[in-house]
């Protein structure tokens, strides 16, 4: 397992779980002195990320009968890269140069006043949204509540023709009814686990990971 | 009169005067000093183990706001309040409404005062209504017992009318025309001292200035004059230094100074709390040092209160709004002690001397008993210190109607724990007796 | 932060953190609906014992924009009894039910006062003489839109009267705390006592410093100064000090002109040089808005910068 000194920037911390409702404390990452988080698996590789945005792209594409209409827009903070990734994927395969834009979400969230809520990152939309399929993207989808602030922020910017939802990981938990049409990895966890994105992209790392990690359990 | 046909023993204290300093109990009967030694007995005993007997002290500058104001104080609680702080005696300032500026109502002052646990002299104004024109009844006040006459919460502002106020007083056998020297074309509008703090802070500022012209010009007229003149609260270096240049050419200039002037500056207006609002105004460092070097050398005569209550909706304004004014008398000895006797600024014969002894020449009220050695004979008004009680300033624990003390919180060392008036003791540890 | 009293309270990291944040506002000023529900639920209200409407409208348009509720209490309105002690007014208004209160007084620290008496968080709008926060923090912003996120090393010159400015003390704090160089031009009456304490240059000598400033502050000039014997005459004043068309010709080809508003055309500044295009009058009060949202959302919204 990488074992980086390096310490991620706060921000990454504030959206590690994509989840208001996390209170999980979230120590450095490689941190080797950490008591109260372990490392429990390496849910995804660099290699197996990699396979994934190729075969969500693929899907994407079959999923409306190709890439016309098509818009991503990626959610801050680490949405606009996975976008961006995907749009590349896209144009290799369909020749078709999709429009990415990025979002943020902090002024539509419902836990505004309850902790420190601040914008991780510009909106900007090259394209009018009306009328087209947005694909949001976004790392992990846990209790589903930021997507719900997405749709929100989304319906100020124009009426889409639909919206539909890429992840890399979904772990579960969700407290709304919000589900992905595209996911990575179906990933099983507990709520007090944490599941870690790692991309180049964002986080001052040589190779992209995803790693699952959770408490120490003291005792027998 | 209960208890004056019985002696009372101040026993074990140190005393203090302007004669010098011994131990000695105190014998009181019949409102005087009896006996003065070792090993003397009484009817009944005060204890003053530990502590430092002293004359009464004496504050030439109290507002005690009646009649006019008495939601804020009254003849009867600043009396209180006053005992409470050591002092056998003040002078009521003549900002009253109406102004102290009649026989009447001055002659209400002193009847309102003769019955509380104070000596309360009254001061009279230097023209009708302080409105700096005409000269008011001097000569009716003089025969009822006022020498002090000051139009103070204004400043003569007629350089015309103050050189015929000097004049006149002269024919008043020990009158003295006090000046609250500020400039009012220069200082008016202002709230605060005028330098890098109002500055920054937005606040229109009374300059030092203001008060080092009208010092500058009463000096020069009480030298054209030859008749005597008393600066209020003097405040600024500039101040101070030109009172020290008339003493020396021996001219007949008196002044006090108050302890907010010697333990706070104007940075204490930061936080916009006009607890710190005062006319004249806090000042700066170099300036209260300049009031402390002040005090040590004679320049300044006395430590005057300047006591000034004022309600707590009054206070509970803006900056700007707020009348300006702090309490003053229940503090004034301990911070004394605590600010200059303790470092050493002042011996505590000087302070004794700045707080009771001098002041008390200045009003002649040492014709009337007070600040007098303490001699077989002498008037009984004392006051008994414990110099090493630490104590903090707590507002709602005040005498005082009002609680605007800009001192709330303040550990001090020291502190008044008896008061003798004319015999009578009117204060015993710290508790005013009636 | 629970309020936003005098820039003096934010040290840098602040201040560009309330700049990160308005620019995201700014985006949303520019929708076609330029409104975020962020403060749903929550009431601000405004209390200007100063006519000021424009600033007003300001404040209670950055606060429609966040889906919050607005109340205003205006002496010109009449809805503030003015026998009625400052105090109480503020309690009256808390016990209504209130999130924020925008105060703009006549008299230096009331914002600070009313600190002490109720729980609400309070906003400065302008005190007295002693600071305009939020109009420090667009112009900053607007220099910004301008010329970049760094105003370290501009030049800027603020001319007029800082002596009775609240705009020029939050200006001159927030302009030397972001690495300008600022330096004050007035005659002696129009510049503050002890300005030698402050972190500026100082000129008597607008002439002299045109060529050099990378922006040129203006103040706005007051007829009541006049009979003050601040300065002789409004002429002249515009002649020694006002941006005359023949001085902004000597400006630099980039220089800016700003103005905190409103522009007493032909005595600060010639109306031609402020219709043209160094200034950059317009935008300031486009900035306004931005700001203001994002103070608000600080205050009643995040919880706080974070860390």
């Amino acid at each position: 397992m990488p074992e980086s000194t390096r310490v991620p920037r706060a921000t990454a911390h504030a959206s590690d779980q994509s989840d208001p409702a996390s209170t999980a404390p979230v120590p450095p990452f490689g941190s080797a002195s950490t008591a109260e988080f372990l490392l429990r698996t390496q849910v995804l590789s660099a290699d197996d990320l990699r396979r994934a945005h190729t075969r969500i792209a693929h899907e994407i594409v079959e999923r409306n009968h190709g890439a016309e209409q098509l818009v991503l827009v990626g959610l801050h903070s680490r949405g606009p890269a996975i976008a961006q990734r995907l749009a590349v994927a896209i144009e290799s395969f369909e020749g078709v140069s999709i429009p990415v834009g990025t979002l943020d979400v902090a002024f539509y969230r419902d836990d505004i006043g309850l902790r420190p809520v601040q914008p991780l990152g510009p909106t900007e939309v090259p394209v009018d949204v009306t009328g087209r399929v947005v694909v949001l993207v976004d790392d992990v989808l846990f209790t589903g509540r930021t997507v719900r602030a997405a749709l929100d922020a989304l319906t100020e910017l124009g009426r889409p023709r639909a919206v539909q939802l890429a992840v890399l990981v979904d772990r579960g938990h969700r407290e709304l009814p919000i589900r992905a049409d595209f996911v990575g990895k179906n990933l099983p966890t507990r709520q007090a686990e944490d599941v870690r994105v790692r991309l180049v992209e964002t986080d001052d790392v040589d190779a992209d990971a995803i790693q699952l990690w959770g408490p120490r359990e003291d005792g027998p | 009169m209960t208890g004056q046909a019985r002696s009372l023993l101040l026993r074990g204290g140190h005393v203090v005067d302007a004669t010098g300093e011994r131990p000695a109990d105190v014998l009181i009967a019949h409102g005087h000093v009896v006996e003065v030694g070792d090993g003397l007995s009484g009817d009944r005993v005060l204890d003053a183990g530990g502590c430092v007997v002293a004359p009464g002290l004496v504050d030439l500058h109290v507002h005690l706001r009646e009649p006019g104001d008495e939601e804020a104080e009254t003849i009867d609680t600043g009396a209180r309040a006053a005992a409470l702080g050591g002092f056998t005696a003040v002078v009521a300032m003549p900002n009253t409404q109406p102004p102290l500026d009649d026989a009447a109502v001055v002659g209400s002052v002193i009847a309102r005062g003769a019955t509380t646990t104070c000596d309360v002299v009254s001061s009279g104004c230097i023209t009708k209504a302080r409105a700096g024109r005409e000269l008011a009844p001097m000569g009716e006040l003089h025969r009822l017992g006022v020498r002090i006459f000051t139009d103070d919460g204004a400043c003569v502002a007629s350089s015309g009318v103050m050189r015929r106020a000097l004049e006149y007083a002269r024919s008043l056998p020990g009158a003295v025309i006090a000046q609250h020297a500020e400039d009012a074309a220069l200082a008016d509008g202002g709230h605060m001292h005028e330098g890098a703090w109002s500055s920054r802070l937005g606040i229109p500022g009374r300059p030092a200035a203001a008060e080092a012209t009208i010092v500058a010009r009463d000096i020069t007229l009480a030298e054209l004059t030859g008749a005597p003149v008393h600066f209020l609260h003097v405040s600024t270096a500039a101040a101070v230094a030109l009172v020290r240049g008339a003493k020396q050419r021996g001219l007949a200039v008196t002044a006090e100074a108050a302890p907010h002037h010697f333990t706070l500056t104007d940075a204490a207006c930061a936080g916009f709390d006009p607890t710190f609002k005062v006319h004249p105004p806090l000042r700066t460092a170099t300036d209260v040092e300049a009031v402390k070097a002040g005090l040590a050398d004679g320049t300044i005569d006395a430590i005057a209160t300047d006591h000034a209550p004022h309600t707590p909706e009054a206070k509970e304004r803006t900056f700007e709004e707020a009348p300006p004014g702090m309490l003053g008398l229940e503090t004034a000895l301990a911070l004394t002690l605590t600010e200059l006797v303790e470092p050493g600024v002042l011996s505590l014969a000087t302070a004794l001397a700045r707080l009771s002894w001098d002041p008390a020449a200045i009003a002649g009220l040492d014709e009337r008993g007070h600040g007098g050695p303490i001699v077989p004979g002498a008037t009984a008004n004392l006051c008994v210190i414990d110099p090493a009680v630490e104590w903090e300033v707590d507002p709602s624990g005040l005498a005082s109607r009002s609680r605007n003390t800009p001192y709330a919180g303040r550990k001090l060392t020291g502190r008044n724990r008896h008061t003798i008036l004319a015999g009578e003791p009117v204060v015993i540890d710290g508790e005013a007796q009636r | 932060m629970k309020h936003l009293l005098s820039i003096e309270d934010l040290d840098r990291t602040q201040l560009e953190q309330l700049l990160d944040l308005s620019e995201r506002f700014v985006e949303v000023t520019r929708r076609d609906i330029p409104k975020v529900p962020a403060l749903r639920g929550k009431t601000v209200v405004s209390l200007f014992y100063e006519d000021s409407t424009r600033t007003r409208i300001s404040f209670e348009t950055a606060a429609k924009r966040l889906s919050a509720d607005t109340m205003t209490f205006t002496v010109a309105s009449s809805s503030v009894n003015k026998g009625e002690s400052l105090r109480d007014t503020v309690q009256t208004i808390e016990a209504m039910g209130i999130d924020a209160v925008v105060v703009r007084h006549p008299h230096a620290g009331a914002p600070h006062r009313i600190t002490g008496w109720i729980d609400a968080a309070i906003l400065n709008a302008g005190d007295g003489r002693h600071q305009h926060p939020t109009q420090a923090l667009l112009d900053v912003l607007t220099l910004r839109l301008h010329r970049g996120p760094s105003l370290e090393g501009m030049r800027i010159a603020i001319v007029g009267d800082v002596r009775h400015s609240r705009v020029a003390r939050s200006d001159v704090q927030a302009f030397t705390a972001l690495g300008a160089q600022v330096t004050l031009v007035g005659p002696p009456t129009l510049l503050p006592e002890a300005v030698e304490t402050w972190d500026v240059d100082v000129s008597h000598d607008l002439d002299a410093v045109l060529a050099e400033v990378d922006v040129l502050y203006l103040l706005r000039i007051q007829l009541e100064r006049q009979g003050e014997a601040l300065f002789p005459s409004l002429r002249e004043y515009t002649s020694r000090y006002g941006l005359t068309a023949a001085r902004a010709a000597r400006l630099a080809k980039d220089a800016l002109v700003m103005h905190p508003g409103p522009i007493n055309r032909g005595v600060e500044i010639a109306a031609e040089v402020a219709d043209s295009s160094a200034s950059i009058i317009t935008q300031q009060v486009a900035s306004g808005v931005a700001v203001r949202m994002a103070v608000l959302y600080t205050l009643l919204g995040s919880g706080g910068p974070v860390a």
